[in-house]
């Protein structure tokens, strides 16, 4: 890993040293736990940890799931009240991993967050962005895949409406789409075949995950971490070891999320989920009000919103588009929003917006936000959800399309410190020896 | 070009064996008595694993569909051309939105034909696309009258 100082690991014992000639595996741990990071990073840095928790978390409990559970038509829906009822603790690890999902999303949404507020995709961190998003993504598949697997109403359902994403391309050549739904199916609608399908992918994609995620450590492990001030580190002085120093506050944050996590797992494990998906899948009957898992309700509220259907397809796909093209749509020199004060408002107004189109994700699209009066029906007219998510799905594209590139060229940015250690040591230049105390802001 | 040609089939048996096997295409076909489908009533029955709907269209229902055959909407047809000559009171389609796929139900939306529960497309008492999301009509399968009270779809 090019980024990293000179090895400081010293083979002592004969089996280190032999060890060392032929797989240096052991001083790789040691360099990565030496690995100097700014001193500075606050608590927003430690979900990277929590995410590598939650993967692992998922990766254990649903390789134990796999044991027990049968991906058949007739036998899925079964074998999970099977898993939840005769199976030892098969209940605890079952709504670990259902409820695992839904924390993995709720740490990789702040992590995100954490990147676009302090410009940690910007130079020489877009090809570590990428990667990130490329996770992302591989999430979203495999918990979409993995939501289909009890083979509930809502699984169902979300299986339907997910893949006949895809027959929107019917509109751009005619029969394209119904070619590519067919095949996803593997039959004329969603059934055994497909969910055969899916599960084989649900098992790979973890791993896949897991690989993509050495990657963007590497890719992370060669400019070294972003931080606050969003400065790239200049010294030695403005660093500290990986271990204890990150160890120990991942460590902390780490229990931290895992009592929220517990709490879930113990007290609410349903409270996430959804009560139709207690009842068999069947195919002549859709729920009537479905809505997908929490985490995906911004980009439901999007494709809503756009009464033409190939338009609302690619709007949806398009919003996480954006994250991909962020690095190049922002024109701003200054990594951190801290020194933006303009951006700040910005972003504090994006954040607001795409858990706006979360709430409206959930709500019918013909509730009222603001009732004005009613039809001869009865009906409630006025400010509907639909009209809600359209200007909030706007403002989420403008921030992006618009916000990013043009406020970089305009706005004015506050006095952005020399070195990391500046804003703590009142902008002095100070001798190595003497920032120890810098570090409670860490 | 050779190198490509036999990747591409080296791969095509790992693609296609997603495509609809042999069983399944071998379901193209079905045959139902609709004998006891009283005035009024649908019946949902399962065709290549979709729903189809077989409706008992009364008088109103097929007054109101022929009425509005010259309205402005998005897949336009005639009602006469979404049945069967002379059987106006059958109905066959498959019921699958074509938006994305759910199950349209029967009696709600402004037409009191099929309205969608995902998203909300307002299908007529012909399964005609009003408004909402949905680009095309309610699809008509391939069928037949195979006998007085008997319907072969496929």
């Amino acid at each position: 890993m090019s980024g990293h100082p000179p090895s400081t690991y010293e083979p002592k014992t004969g089996i280190e040293k032999w060890l060392d000639a032929r797989l240096p595996i052991v001083r790789l741990a040691v360099d990565m736990m030496d690995f100097p990071t700014p001193k500075n990073l606050n608590y927003w840095w430690t979900f990277g940890g929590i995410l590598a928790v939650c993967l692992m978390t998922q990766i254990v409990t649903g390789v134990i799931l796999a044991m027990h559970y049968v991906p058949n038509e007739n036998m899925a829906f079964n074998s999970v009240e099977h898993i939840m009822r005769d199976v030892n603790y098969g209940w605890l690890i079952r709504y670990i991993h259902a409820n695992g999902a839904s924390m993995f999303f709720l740490a990789v949404y702040i992590h995100i967050a954490r990147g676009m507020y302090y410009g940690s995709y910007k130079a020489p961190r877009e090809v570590l962005w990428l990667l990130g998003c490329i996770i992302y993504l591989l999430m979203m598949a495999t918990a979409f895949m993995g939501y289909v697997l009890p083979w509930g109403q809502m699984s169902y359902a979300g299986a339907v409406v997910i893949t006949s994403l895809f027959s929107a391309f019917d509109q751009v050549i005619p029969g394209l789409g119904t070619a590519i739904t067919t095949w996803l199916w593997g039959g004329f609608a969603v059934s055994g075949a497909t969910l055969n399908t899916f599960f084989s992918l649900h098992y790979l994609l973890p791993f896949v995950i897991a690989g993509v995620v050495v990657l963007h450590i590497w890719a992370l492990h060669v400019p070294g971490n972003n931080n606050p001030i969003g400065v790239e580190v200049s010294s030695k002085a403005d660093t500290v070891p990986f271990h204890p120093y990150y160890t120990v506050k991942d460590g902390f944050a780490i229990v931290a999320f895992f009592v929220l996590f517990a709490w879930f797992v113990f007290f609410a494990p349903e409270a996430l989920g959804h009560v139709d998906n207690q009842t068999k899948a069947n195919p002549l009957v859709t729920p009537a009000h479905i809505v997908p898992e929490w985490y995906f309700l911004p980009f439901y509220a999007i494709l809503r919103s756009i009464p033409q259907k190939l338009i609302g397809v690619l709007a949806m796909f398009g919003s996480i588009a954006m994250l991909f093209a962020l690095p190049w749509l922002d024109t701003s020199k200054v990594k951190s929003m801290r020194y933006r004060p303009t951006a700040r408002w910005f972003f504090i107004l994006f954040v607001l917006a795409t858990l706006g189109l979360g709430w409206c994700g959930g709500k019918e699209p013909d509730d009222m936000v603001m009732t004005m009066g009613h039809t001869a029906n009865g009906d409630p007219t006025g400010f509907s959800v639909t009209w809600l998510s359209r200007i909030l799905g706007i403002y989420y594209y403008a921030y992006f399309l618009l916000v990013m590139p043009i406020l970089g060229l305009r706005e004015t940015p506050n006095k952005v410190p020399t070195t990391i250690s500046t804003p703590v040591l009142g902008g002095a230049a100070m001798p190595a020896g003497s920032t120890a105390q810098a570090e409670k802001k860490g | 070009m050779g190198t490509a040609g036999g990747v591409a089939a080296l791969a095509w048996p790992l693609i296609d064996q997603m495509n609809p096997s042999a069983d399944t295409l071998a379901m193209a076909s079905i045959e139902y008595d609709f004998s006891k489908v009283a005035l009024g009533q649908q019946v949902s029955i399962i065709w290549r694993n979709k729903p189809v709907f077989i409706r008992h269209r009364t008088p109103a229902e097929i007054a109101a569909a022929v009425a509005d055959d010259h309205a402005s909407m998005p897949d336009p047809a005639t009602d006469a051309s979404r049945v069967k000559a002379g059987k106006a009171e059958w109905l066959v389609l498959v019921g699958v939105c074509t938006h994305l796929g759910c199950v349209p139900g029967f009696g709600g939306g402004e037409y009191r034909g099929w309205l969608c529960p995902c998203h909300g497309s307002v299908y007529d008492t012909s399964g005609r696309i009003r408004h909402g999301p949905a680009p095309k009509n309610l699809a008509v399968p391939d069928y037949a009258f195979t006998g007085p009270t008997k319907v072969k779809i496929g």
